[in-house]
């Protein structure tokens, strides 16, 4: 690890300027940016901790949307969010409980980590993205892996979720990391049905559109018999060639369904 | 079960320490004034050095010194300890292994400089302003490739092939003619996975030098001090006994990767003498995955030839077995003597003919692994008994049954150079039948079909040559060590013990299971008894822990000096009851005299050694105090037989093991619930390499598996829980404890289980696969049901 100046902001304004500063960065829960440091891939010069802000913590639900604060660790979503169960599950199921404690909704989306989990619940679920300067919808957050449209310095400091009538997530791991070897988040709003992908694209989060039309009109397993997932663009690595990961998009999505 | 002593399960007494944090690892020693060492290491697999410029890391405050290879080029190379002889009589091939790179780097990994600074921090920060200009060449990594030449990775030897070995090469041409004759070949090509051995506990290197009496220590994480003292002061540093104390207190896992001798421990050693200052260095998990010497890694064909009857006829394989880029300190015996003759298994196979060609790669060194080359052996072996029982439309366990060597055919002369001394693997085949309910299958495989999923069987045996090993026989095949072991038994005053033991415990529960022998010996309860190991300065000249030997050799040289003991308390008990030491009877911690009611107990005699007021000083030196050196004269062999099954999920290719039950035959058993550890923790690695582990290189010579993120490690979740036995025992007949070692054993008999059942599984699922290379990731079974 190289040496770093470490700021610890006694509120959001002051965490915002902080992170206006040359070389900042923000740092939540770490789970991706300290094993980094230590490896020395990155050498911020200044490390803005916002994990302790009480402005970005905790979650509500109302009017069936389910708002989560930027720096709520996995943990508390999944022991707290009672509206939305699909989405519980999915955090109660990222890494292991030391990674739950720590690890924050924003510093995942902000990250978008190709195999990450709450990328496709994010997109599957009509979310906006609230951050220091703005409201970004999720279909215009992601832009491929590891990049996103934020803003030098802007910070993510809340999530909402618009809850569907019925939604599950089906992760597949990968052996060794558990990350998502692939991901499928889908979410039903009455005829419009939303299927969001991850771990499986070089472009990072995808939704699977011709899925998502014929379950729109017949929402059930069989509905997508006859689609086939387009091995072309899909991540090849030591745990699965492209068709394996295709392959796995189809047959995770049937299950989805057979879970709603 | 008795309560104390052997065959009690008694409670492992050091877990007390260590799960309260209380455990002394070589990273909780830190030596007053110590500096810390950082290795710059070649990121690339084959590079020619050409020049490193160290100014600027010298300039850099709060270095203490810079090496590099020029300054290691007066001190010895890091030696191998056994000199394979080759099928045409030639010795193996050599080359140098220097303690930091000499001219050239040969695998990622391999240390090019070494700053020794003032935290790990500054010597990091210098590291990185060290200019190395490497040549990056064309690696070889592929055994094949390198077979045939073109890149070398030691150009001195003019050839990648360490030797070409054959066994048992007078048999080779009747082996080929009975394959040709025979009337079924059954052919398999498969891989061996290289692994990565991850103990727990990196390496750690401690060296301090006193000036005061040109005393060097090493403080390390070791499995076997005093081969190490052995091999770095002879060989390497050129620094006798006397002057070398070597240190290894608490090990969090070695499984063989703790055996060797590697080049932090003599830079460690060295340095320290040259800089007047301890220096230290603690592995990093990078550095564990790219230093620790990798296990298995074999390519190899192996063909089965049978009679109509199915009956096994002959055996001929062919292996290619990397030994990465140097020869670590065993790797060479591994894929000759601890394989080949391994290869007759549990069967009458009269002809087998054994060739092992070994490799060099740009790769980190490979060696011994726990099992170390029987895995290898038992998993080529019992693969194609399956296939060929597939082929020939055979029950794979009737096969097997009627090839085994039979219990009243004992001891048994194999034509792999071995002798069997007992063994009864009907009984361990016909316990399994039992506690794997085979019977229940169907129904289970029922079940299982309504949830959409493959259910196979898989079935296998094996057999281990463990308590490794005679002295004179493996001198003989190239050893250049003994492999005794010793014990020095010190009987206080008032009657406890101090055993001083050459082995060494890193997770065996020897200072549970060595006391239970001496406390049934004498009589007394095992608290009075303490083990003490892991320091050359206070235990006799032994050769450590591996080979699943500690009980079966160093738990028999204890026996021998525990014998000692007591016939010479014998004496003072007799002196001191006025009778003939010929009358003395030990029971139960008291001295009688047979066929009186005189008696006296153990401390009254013990205090007599030690205060001699009354005591035969003419004839008796006061003290109770016996070494004893053991040299076994066979190898032992644990047997047994293991059932796995296994869901597939042929939508995804997962394999979920349902449940996995073992036999062991392992002789007499000190402590049942270590010894039932000890398998859970084989089968556990097992099942690891059989789904999950893979150091996967790719072909310019990087791990790509070179972090948790990516090197699967079985984690508790993913495993069954298991249903062991160890109650079939046909005793070793020829140590005093009738003991044959259990550490290996689940790690050898449980990866052809895991596939077998796979196979099993796909092809009663009506998918016409022979086999899928370990590790069976969900991605290469569903590969292979896809085709």
């Amino acid at each position: 690890m190289y040496d770093f100046e470490l700021r610890r902001p006694e509120n959001l304004s002051e965490a915002i300027e902080s992170l206006s500063a040359d070389g900042a960065q923000a740092l939540a829960g770490g789970q991706t940016l300290i094993p980094t440091l230590k490896n020395r891939l990155a050498s911020p010069d200044v490390l803005v901790s916002i994990g302790g802000l009480a402005e970005l913590q905790g979650v509500s639900e109302s009017n069936g949307v389910v708002s989560i604060k930027a720096g709520t660790t996995h943990g508390v979503v999944a022991g707290s969010v009672k509206s939305y169960p699909a989405l519980a599950a999915l955090a109660a199921n990222i890494g292991d409980p030391a990674v739950r404690n720590r690890g924050t909704i924003g510093g995942s989306i902000a990250n978008n980590d190709p195999s990450a989990c709450y990328p496709a619940a994010t997109l599957a679920s009509k979310a906006t993205i609230i951050t220091s300067k703005r409201s970004i919808p999720s279909s215009d957050f992601f832009v491929g892996i590891f990049e996103t449209v934020l803003d030098e310095g802007e910070l993510i400091t809340q999530v909402d979720f618009e809850v569907p009538d019925v939604a599950n997530y089906q992760k597949f791991d990968q052996p060794a990391s558990r990350f998502a070897l692939v991901g499928v988040f889908l979410a039903r709003y009455g005829n419009d049905v939303r299927v969001a992908v991850t771990g499986a694209s070089e472009d990072g989060v995808f939704r699977w559109s011709e899925a998502e039309q014929a379950l729109g009109s017949d929402f059930s397993a069989s509905a997508i018999d006859r689609l086939e997932v387009d091995a072309e663009g899909m991540i090849e690595d030591i745990h699965g060639s492209k068709d394996y990961r295709a392959s796995l998009i189809k047959v995770l999505t049937k299950r989805a369904v057979k879970a709603c | 079960m008795p309560e104390n002593g052997i065959g009690a399960s008694s409670v492992r007494r050091e877990d007390i320490r260590f799960l309260s944090g209380n455990g002394k690892y070589t990273d909780d020693i830190n030596v007053h004034g110590q500096k810390y060492v950082f290795f710059l290491r070649s990121d690339v697999a084959h590079g020619k050095i050409n020049s490193i410029d160290t100014s600027k890391a010298e300039a850099v405050s709060g270095v203490v010194g810079i090496f590099t290879g020029d300054d290691f080029v007066e001190v010895g190379g890091l030696p191998c300890g056994w000199q394979v002889t080759d099928r045409f009589g030639e010795v193996m091939k050599e080359p140098g292994h220097p303690v930091l790179a000499q001219g050239k780097v040969r695998h990622v990994g391999d240390p090019i400089a070494a700053v020794v600074a003032d935290s790990l921090e500054i010597a990091r920060d210098a590291a990185e302003v060290i200019n190395v200009d490497l040549e990056e060449l064309p690696a070889v990594v592929d055994m094949k490739a390198a077979v045939e030449g073109g890149t070398l990775v030691h150009d001195e030897i003019e050839t990648n092939l360490c030797y070409d070995w054959g066994f048992v090469e007078e048999n080779r041409d009747a082996v080929d003619e009975a394959i040709k004759s025979a009337h079924h070949v059954t052919t398999l090509e498969l891989v061996n996975n290289r692994l990565v051995p991850n103990a727990m506990e990196p390496r750690v290197a401690i060296g301090d030098y006193d000036a005061s009496n040109d005393q060097s220590t090493l403080y390390t994480t070791s499995q076997n001090p005093h081969v190490i003292r052995l091999l770095m002061g002879a060989f390497v540093l050129q620094i006798p006994e006397h002057k070398l104390r070597v240190v290894a207190p608490d090990v969090g896992g070695g499984f063989g990767s703790k055996i060797f001798h590697y080049a932090e421990e003599a830079f460690c050693t060295l340095a320290a003498r040259k800089l007047r200052v301890p220096v230290k260095w603690t592995a990093s998990r990078t550095e564990s995955f790219i230093t620790d010497a990798h296990g298995r890694d074999h390519v190899t064909k192996i063909e089965l030839a049978l009679d109509e009857n199915g009956m096994f006829q002959a055996i001929r394989t062919d292996t290619c077995a990397n030994m990465g880029a140097y020869l670590s300190t065993f790797s060479t015996s591994v894929p000759t003597w601890l394989h080949g003759t391994l290869m007759a298994g549990n069967y009458k196979t009269p002809l087998i003919y054994v060739n092992v060609k070994a490799v060099f790669t740009n790769t980190v060194p490979v060696d011994a692994y726990r099992g170390a080359g029987r895995p290898e052996a038992t998993f080529q072996l019992e693969r194609v008994i399956d296939k060929a029982a597939r082929e020939m439309g055979m029950d794979p366990v009737e096969i097997r049954r009627k090839n085994f060597i039979q219990k009243d055919e004992f001891p048994y002369a194999t034509p792999v150079a071995l002798e069997y001394d007992t063994g009864d693997y009907d009984a361990t085949m016909d316990k399994l039948h039992e506690i794997a309910d085979l019977d229940g299958y169907e129904a289970r495989a029922k079940a299982s079909r309504e949830k959409g999923l493959l259910r196979g069987l898989g079935i296998n045996c094996y057999i281990e040559a463990c308590g490794i090993a005679p002295s004179n026989l493996v001198g003989m095949l190239g050893a250049r060590a003994g492999l005794y072991e010793s014990a020095t038994v010190r009987v206080n005053a008032t009657g406890s013990i101090t055993v001083m033991t050459g082995c060494h415990s890193h997770g065996q529960g020897h200072e549970t299971t060595f006391p239970q022998v001496i406390a049934d010996m004498i009589g007394i309860s095992e608290d009075q008894v303490h083990i003490q190991h892991g320091d050359t300065s206070n235990t006799p000249m032994g050769m450590g822990t591996y080979g699943s030997r500690s009980i079966a050799v160093g738990g028999a040289a204890m026996v021998r000096a525990t014998e000692k003991i007591i016939a010479k308390a014998k004496k003072i008990a007799a002196h001191l009851m006025e009778a003939s030491a010929e009358d003395i009877e030990l029971k139960d911690g008291s001295f009688s005299v047979v066929g009186t009611d005189k008696s006296v107990g153990w401390g009254d005699v013990c205090l007599a050694a030690y205060v001699p007021h009354n005591y035969p000083l003419e004839e008796l030196e006061p003290g109770l105090e016996e070494t004893a050196f053991y040299d076994p004269a066979n190898f032992t062999f644990p047997a047994g037989a293991y059932a796995c099954e296994v869901e597939v999920d042929p939508d995804t290719g997962k394999v979920d093991i349902c449940s996995f039950a073992a036999t062991d035959d392992f002789g007499n058993v000190i402590n049942p619930m270590v010894v039932d550890g000890q398998v859970h923790g084989g089968i556990a690695q097992g099942i690891g390499q059989a789904l999950r582990e893979h150091a996967f290189y790719d072909e310019n010579g990087q791990l790509l598996s070179g972090t948790y993120m990516d090197y699967s490690m079985p984690r508790a979740d993913d495993l069954p829980s298991f249903v062991v036995d160890h109650s079939c025992q046909t005793p070793c007949t020829h140590n005093p404890l009738g003991v044959k070692g259990c550490g290996e054993a689940g790690a050898i008999g449980s990866p052809p289980a895991v596939v077998n059942a796979v196979i099993d599984a796909l092809n009663k699922g009506g998918f016409d696969v022979n086999h899928i290379d370990m590790p069976l990731s969900p991605s290469r079974v569903w590969t292979a049901i896809n085709g």
